[in-house]
């Protein structure tokens, strides 16, 4: 056991917005909705969905934050072909209206255990009032081949896995756009990830 | 140095379902997590470096063009990981209450004044020994509507980022000695005594400046060890 104790994780709350999300406060963001930048490789793309409670009703106050490769499977701070690059890999959303989404680049293919390669995803992390601490999960992509071979999708049960997978589904101001809700409970429920 | 990031040192965190926070009936996954060792994607994380700070976001009294009504008070600790080692360059944002108990958020309806020299949000980057420092006015207890006459002890908000994506954690800092703290399921979502007491500051006179403003100390510990030799030629 360690002599230093971690510090343990505590609600967001409903009033984190002006600080953490704050497109409608007088304040920087440090990071928004939209990853795309003039140097990013990759497909622009916009992820979107629904976040749902257990009661059915969509959530209005939660925070997404995604991490993610660039199109060809790098992550920033780990690649030294993106040392000098604009793309931060990272985004923020509200999910007013009960809805998140990101204007982004799909990521590709990403380094795995011993070799192998991930299919192309994007970690999420969820934070809400009433969630006392993070969930995590990811998003995958419905036209991946890789899929079939992914070592962490392999953990989900098949009836539990098109949690994971986000559906094509036309286009959103000329971009490809990939839809996946997220359900905190019930029936559907996402699948969420300890690591 | 590779690190490795043992779940047992997740024991003291909170349950997702503790029901005397209302909120979490409806949003606690009932599914286990599932458990998966960590990829490079887990095991890198987002970089925000000095160009993402500015010198006002660290003083919470100076970001406006008169200062704040309230009890000034200057926070500052250490971010280590679970070795102790300090965690340089990471970032820190926090918000919290005005002095009154009230937040700037359009959706808070305590009726508690706004302060005009007063918005409550911060971030700042840790130093090479994983020091921060945050100037600010201390915050009022408000009221919210989870029970009868439920009250919030007097907190503030902190987020950090960390090394990797799995050292990313939000939580709130107390004030030692609150009276609210039997009475609030927030606070009490940790189960954990010793994890509990972790959240609450410690009155500092050695950061407490003469004529100035009081010193309270939160030292950090995010999530991460040195792996050891053995496993590190694994």
């Amino acid at each position: 056991m360690s002599d230093h104790g971690l510090m343990p994780s505590q609600t967001i709350g409903p009033f984190f917005a002006y600080a953490l999300t704050p497109t409608a406060y007088d304040y920087a963001a440090l990071a928004g909705n939209d990853l795309r930048t003039d140097d990013a490789v990759g497909q622009p793309i916009v992820v979107t969905g629904r976040v749902f409670d257990g009661g059915g009703d969509l959530v209005p106050d939660a925070m997404i934050e995604i991490w993610q490769a660039d199109g060809e499977g790098r992550y920033p701070g780990v690649s030294e072909a993106l040392a000098n690059t604009r793309f931060k890999g990272f985004g923020r959303s509200e999910t007013l209206e009960g809805i998140y989404r990101f204007s982004t680049v799909k990521p590709g293919r990403i380094t795995g255990p011993e070799g192998s390669d991930q299919a192309p995803h994007i970690n999420v992390g969820l934070f809400a009032r009433g969630v006392n601490r993070r969930l995590f999960t990811r998003i995958y992509f419905e036209d991946e081949s890789t899929n079939q071979t992914d070592a962490v999708l392999a953990l989900v049960p098949d009836e539990r896995r098109a949690t994971l997978i986000a559906r094509r589904d036309g286009t959103e101001n000329g971009l490809p756009r990939y839809v996946l809700d997220i359900r905190l409970q019930g029936e559907d429920e996402t699948v969420f990830f300890e690591a | 140095m590779t690190m490795q990031y043992p779940r047992e040192s997740l024991a003291s965190e909170p349950q997702a379902l503790t029901p005397d926070y209302k909120s979490t009936i409806l949003r606690s996954p009932k599914r286990p997590l599932i458990g998966l060792d960590p990829t490079i994607s887990e095991l890198s994380g987002p970089v925000y470096g000095q160009e993402s700070v500015l010198p006002t976001d660290s003083d919470l009294t100076r970001q406006h063009s008169g200062e704040p009504l309230g009890e000034r008070i200057i926070v500052s600790g250490r971010v280590m990981d679970e070795d102790g080692r300090p965690l340089p360059n990471t970032l820190l944002e926090i918000w919290q209450a005005n002095a009154a108990g009230r937040y700037v958020h359009v959706r808070d309806q305590h009726p508690a004044p706004l302060d005009p020299n007063f918005s409550g949000a911060g971030r700042c980057l840790t130093d090479d020994a994983g020091r921060y420092t945050f100037t600010t006015v201390k915050p009022g207890a408000y009221p919210w509507k989870n029970h009868h006459n439920a009250w919030r002890p007097a907190h503030i908000h902190f987020s950090l980022f960390g090394p990797s994506f799995l050292t990313r954690v939000i939580t709130q800092m107390y004030f030692p000695g609150d009276p609210l703290f039997p009475f609030d399921p927030i606070f009490n979502s940790v189960s954990d005594e010793k994890a509990r007491q972790r959240m609450i500051s410690t009155f500092d006179f050695d950061t407490t400046e003469s004529e100035w403003a009081l010193g309270y100390r939160f030292d950090i510990v995010l999530r991460g060890r040195a792996a050891t030799p053995f496993e590190d030629s694994e």
